[in-house]
């Protein structure tokens, strides 16, 4: 058995990027199949266009039209393509060189074999039959002598925005401690550790007490009791909620813990929950236990008489 | 360890918005650098230095966005910076500009700041779920609340405390063309009145999402003197501190009382209350202006409410705070620390046009990031530091 506890994470999220007048002109004249470069202050003529001119800082003004064809200055292979890229079969990333302009671009160019391309090839945009203002409506292609117009596109005004859909995948991995935290509620246990310098019971474990930088090697089991130190009432709905508003978020201080563990208050009216309250894990059933917190659905009042404030009062 | 004196003789910012669609964010960034070269009378040509500070990088997606940035920020063929501390970072990225000129480094350093909270969507960049724990958080917010309660219920304070500091920093910006919220008409009974959101915080009493960036330019003791109207550095503190900890004090932190005693010894100051004008303070929910009131030294434990309930710390009282109406008037993360230190750089400089405290010496520029754990705050006069 592994000595942490790992699970697969999912964030993403569709961006709304505003990309401002210099590269909404870019993207405009991708939509409507013209690539848009700007001449600097150097005389230099550079696709995309920079925001700002580099060395008198102004923002970008003098736009010209850059022809389609080019030349590679540089390229790499991309063999195993991962999501998101151009193709989804092997393909070249290559720096080119608009005929015209002074600085290469870094785009993809479609061929089938590494043997298809090198410095110095001529090639020629291939554009998307439906184009949305992206880099994506563009790809190049090696120059046969024949171009190909771009499909018009009925895209009006100026683009103003793209949408970024990013997503990341990782594998969070608890630590140790936690782990066998998390081991321990599969069991139906709290297992909690002891600083041996102050002496402090942390629930769940760490690697090392925050305070005295010590591990903290003691173990100690917890009973499911304890008091709810200071809580939220959370009304708002929001994205990527787990729990359906209107719920109660609560700092509860295990039974011989010294720190206060977040959990959900149920089976009591919200307006009468309060600090003080004592309350009692309630489990789900034991057939859809994990190695979670989630394993005890809510705490609920034990019905005891509340605790008085000054044995919970440092801990807020 | 001698710093040598420097001082803030630009500053600029955005006028926040929820959206800032027309602007990319280096168009937001370079809005607020220009206003701030423009107000040192000073070219991007003569800076030495950049440093640029934001928030999570979740927040617009972007990773690393300095990479990206550099060339518009004017940053080519000279040091760049990028600082992150959560929340607080506006106000340390202007800390560590500072320190570049005060440890003779730099001579002209420009800092800036932003956020473009349009891109994405805080709340869900703030709640990522964590697996095998219990997915109970609910964004910054629900991060706070808790904590709120546990001010109010040790303190004694009333329960429209909160809303008093709404209203007040809402009508404070109607005095500010760049605040976010121009909201007519906001009193304590509108406060109370407004949905409770994650309760004891209401809607009324929590900061907008804005899009904004702010901007400094600090410079050296022989430049700044020949500047019409520096705003000196006369202290720059931060500190940290775990998020979590047993028995750790939430309410009113370690490391914000730790770093309050060292600013003022730094600058001085011996009776806050007394010395400072003008107070710009992180406060995001309206309830901590009380609680900062107390971190900071500004009134005894558990008495910060009664300054507020006052009137104290409104622009007539005795501690203006927020007189540019605040985080609660205008909140692009990242930028939001650096607003509190510009603008009481701007205090200073009897430069804050109608929320202008007359005659304003010294004033605080205040920032807390993470669960209440980073802190930055700086102190600004208008007389050149003579410790």
């Amino acid at each position: 058995m592994s000595r942490t506890l790992s699970a697969p994470v999912t964030v993403s999220f569709d961006y709304t990027r505003s990309v401002g007048p210099v590269l909404g002109r870019f993207l405009t004249g991708l939509r409507d199949g013209q690539f848009v470069g700007a001449r600097l202050s150097d005389g230099r003529v550079v696709v995309p266009p920079p925001e700002f001119d580099p060395v008198t800082h102004r923002a970008t003004a003098d736009f010209v039209d850059v022809a389609e064809t080019g030349t590679v200055t540089s390229w790499t292979w991309v063999s195993e393509p991962v999501a998101g890229q151009p193709f989804d079969r092997p393909f070249a990333f290559a720096l080119v060189t608009l005929d015209g302009t002074d600085a290469p671009l870094l785009h993809a160019v479609d061929v089938a074999s590494p043997d298809e391309i090198s410095t110095g090839l001529k090639v020629r945009a291939r554009w998307a039959t439906e184009r949305t203002g992206a880099i994506t409506d563009v790809v190049f292609v090696p120059d046969t002598g024949t171009a190909a117009a771009a499909a018009p596109v009925a895209g009006e005004g100026e683009v103003t925005g793209i949408v970024t859909p990013v997503s990341l995948d990782y594998t969070y991995a608890a630590s140790p401690e936690e782990s066998a935290f998390f081991r321990g509620l599969a069991e139906g246990r709290l297992v909690a550790q002891r600083c041996p310098q102050c002496r402090k019971v942390y629930v769940p474990p760490r690697p090392a007490c925050p305070v005295d930088g010590v591990p903290t090697v003691e173990e100690i089991e917890l009973s499911d009791t304890g008091t709810v130190t200071t809580f939220c009432i959370v009304n708002v709905p929001f994205l990527g909620q787990k729990i359906t508003p209107p719920y109660v978020s609560a700092y509860i201080l295990l039974d011989g813990a010294d720190i206060a563990l977040q959990h959900l208050i149920l089976d009591i009216p919200v307006e009468e929950i309060r600090m003080g309250l004592r309350v009692k894990a309630v489990w789900k059933p034991r057939e859809e236990w994990g190695t979670t917190i989630e394993n005890i659905s809510h705490f609920a009042p034990t019905g005891d008489a509340d605790a008085d404030y000054d044995t919970y009062k440092h801990h807020l | 360890m001698g710093k040598t004196p420097a001082a803030v003789i630009g500053v600029g910012q955005t006028h926040h918005r929820a959206k800032r669609e027309d602007v990319s964010m280096a168009g937001l960034c370079r809005e607020a650098m220009d206003r701030a070269l423009e107000d040192a009378g000073m070219t991007l040509d003569e800076i030495d230095a950049i440093v640029v500070g934001k928030a999570p990088d979740l927040f617009e997606g972007v990773m690393m966005p300095e990479l990206y940035l550099a060339e518009a920020l004017g940053a080519v063929g000279k040091p760049l910076l990028r600082v992150h501390t959560a929340g607080s970072v506006g106000g340390s990225t202007a800390i560590v500009a500072a320190s570049l000129v005060q440890s003779g480094v730099h001579r002209k350093v420009l800092t800036v700041a932003f956020e473009k909270q349009s891109e994405s969507n805080a709340m869900w960049a703030l709640s990522v779920p964590v697996p095998f724990v219990m997915p109970v958080h609910a964004g910054a917010g629900g991060y706070f609340a808790p904590h709120v309660r546990s001010y109010i219920r040790r303190s004694g304070a009333p329960s429209h405390i909160g809303a008093i500091v709404a209203a007040k920093d809402r009508t404070n910006a109607l005095k500010n063309p760049y605040a976010h919220l121009h909201n007519e008409g906001t009193t304590v009974e509108s406060v109370l009145a407004s949905q409770m959101l994650w309760d004891p915080i209401r809607y009324d009493e929590t900061c907008p999402s804005s899009d904004g960036a702010c901007a400094l330019v600090i410079a050296a003791d022989d430049v700044a003197a020949a500047s019409l109207n520096p705003a000196w550095i006369h202290g720059t503190v931060m500190r940290s501190e775990p998020t979590t900890a047993a028995e750790r004090d939430q309410v009113n932190p370690q490391a914000g009382r730790d770093a309050a005693a060292a600013l003022w010894k730094q600058a001085g100051i011996t009776s806050p209350i007394d010395e400072i004008d003008a107070a710009e303070i992180y406060v995001p929910f309206s309830w901590f202006e009380p609680m900062w009131l107390e971190n900071l030294g500004f009134a005894a434990e558990g008495e910060g409410w009664r300054l507020t309930e006052a009137g104290e710390t409104a622009m007539t009282g005795r501690l203006p705070v927020n007189c540019s109406g605040g985080v609660l008037s205008s909140n692009p993360i990242g930028a939001s620390g650096m607003l509190r230190f510009g603008e009481a750089a701007l205090q200073v400089r009897g430069a804050a046009g109608e929320h202008q405290v007359d005659g304003a010496r010294k004033a605080l520029g205040h920032a807390y990031g993470g669960g209440s754990q980073f802190f930055a705050m700086w102190v600004v006069g208008a007389d050149r530091p003579t410790n």
